[in-house]
């Protein structure tokens, strides 16, 4: 499993891809929008886990932007915000889950299992 | 609805229920970095288990991680608590360096969302008013807020006050996409009212937003 995690939390990120590579997942991280699109357009991912509020582009954005680039990525949302408006904005789109910070890790793999069993 | 607030009241509310947002949102990110640490060093424990080697210089690093992390949540939440506490004196003598970077810390992750740089620059000696604490601060997010949309290309906004007469001035400057045109948006008429309920003024310039204060509104 290939994994993009897209967070401006540069700490948050980086510790996750560590956790996930413990659990046999191949995880890169990059902490801003821009970087996600540059690196969609070299590597062939599997899945993207995106933070929904980051700085110049939402993650619903970028969401769009990396499937323009490859359309058979799936897509997982994780945000602090844990609003209403964002679950049903996040979820209204097929194919996609919607986490709420603090994640837990056990909760993620299980996610990106069934995302990608889909 | 049986009553209607005053478009202070309900200016205030507003912005006491954004900034109270963003900063429980600031605390959730602490927490889960705090958490994704604690996972790692969980992970380490798990590993040292089953006879893997588990650098010292690793776990020393992650509980300095979770320290840092937890000074920056101490600094959001007194944040919160001096906009908690800004209501309980209607009127009081303010040192303007203290409001400015009180809307500063509460206004980071406003301007990181935009792009914006907020370049403060806090005077040598204390400027003081006698003003409505919250009012004010309420004035001055609108002003920051209108003033990181008009920041332009630059994506810069400079933040300082000074003394005016009897008064002061709270300045926001560099604001590039403002031009010698009246802006059509701002002030309208929340900031209006606030101005009003502290008896201050704005200014529109090339480039820069000020806003005057009298020395003691009551006089």
């Amino acid at each position: 499993m290939k994994v993009l995690l897209v967070d401006d939390e540069d700490e948050l990120v980086s510790a996750l891809a560590e956790r996930l590579s413990y659990r046999g997942i191949d995880a890169t991280w990059v902490n801003n929008c821009l970087d996600a699109q540059a690196l969609a357009e070299l590597n062939d991912y599997d899945l993207a886990v995106l933070d929904v509020k980051m700085p110049k582009m939402s993650g619903l954005e970028l969401k769009r932007r990396l499937q323009e680039k490859r359309p058979a990525m799936k897509f997982i949302f994780v945000t602090g915000h844990g609003s209403e408006d964002d679950f049903k904005e996040a979820s209204a789109e097929e194919g996609t889950y919607y986490l709420v910070k603090p994640i837990n890790i056990e909760v993620l793999v299980a996610r990106m299992k069934e995302v990608l069993a889909k | 609805m049986p009553f209607k607030l005053d478009i202070v009241g309900e200016t205030g509310l507003q912005f006491y229920g954004k900034m109270s947002a963003s900063m429980s949102h600031e605390i959730k990110n602490v927490l889960s970095v705090i958490q994704e640490h604690a996972g790692l060093l969980e992970d380490f424990a798990v590993m040292a288990k089953q006879g893997g080697a588990i650098e010292p210089q690793r776990v020393s690093t992650l509980t300095t991680k979770i320290q840092g992390q937890i000074e920056r949540a101490n600094g959001i939440v007194k944040g919160m608590n001096q906009l908690a506490h800004s209501v309980d004196e209607p009127v009081k003598s303010l040192d303007l360096g203290q409001t400015l970077t009180l809307l500063v810390a509460l206004s980071q992750r406003f301007a990181s969302v935009r792009g914006v740089r907020l370049e403060p620059t806090l005077p040598s000696n204390a400027v003081t008013v006698t003003s409505s604490p919250f009012i004010l601060q309420n004035l001055a997010w609108l002003c920051l807020d209108f003033a990181m949309q008009v920041a332009g290309n630059g994506k810069v906004v400079r933040l300082s006050v000074q003394p005016a007469g009897q008064g002061a001035q709270l300045k926001f400057s560099q604001l590039e996409g403002l031009g010698d045109k009246p802006a059509e948006t701002f002030p309208g008429e929340q900031e209006k009212a606030l101005l009003q309920a502290l008896n201050a003024e704005v200014e529109m310039r090339i480039g820069e937003i000020v806003v005057t204060l009298p020395g003691d509104p009551t006089r």
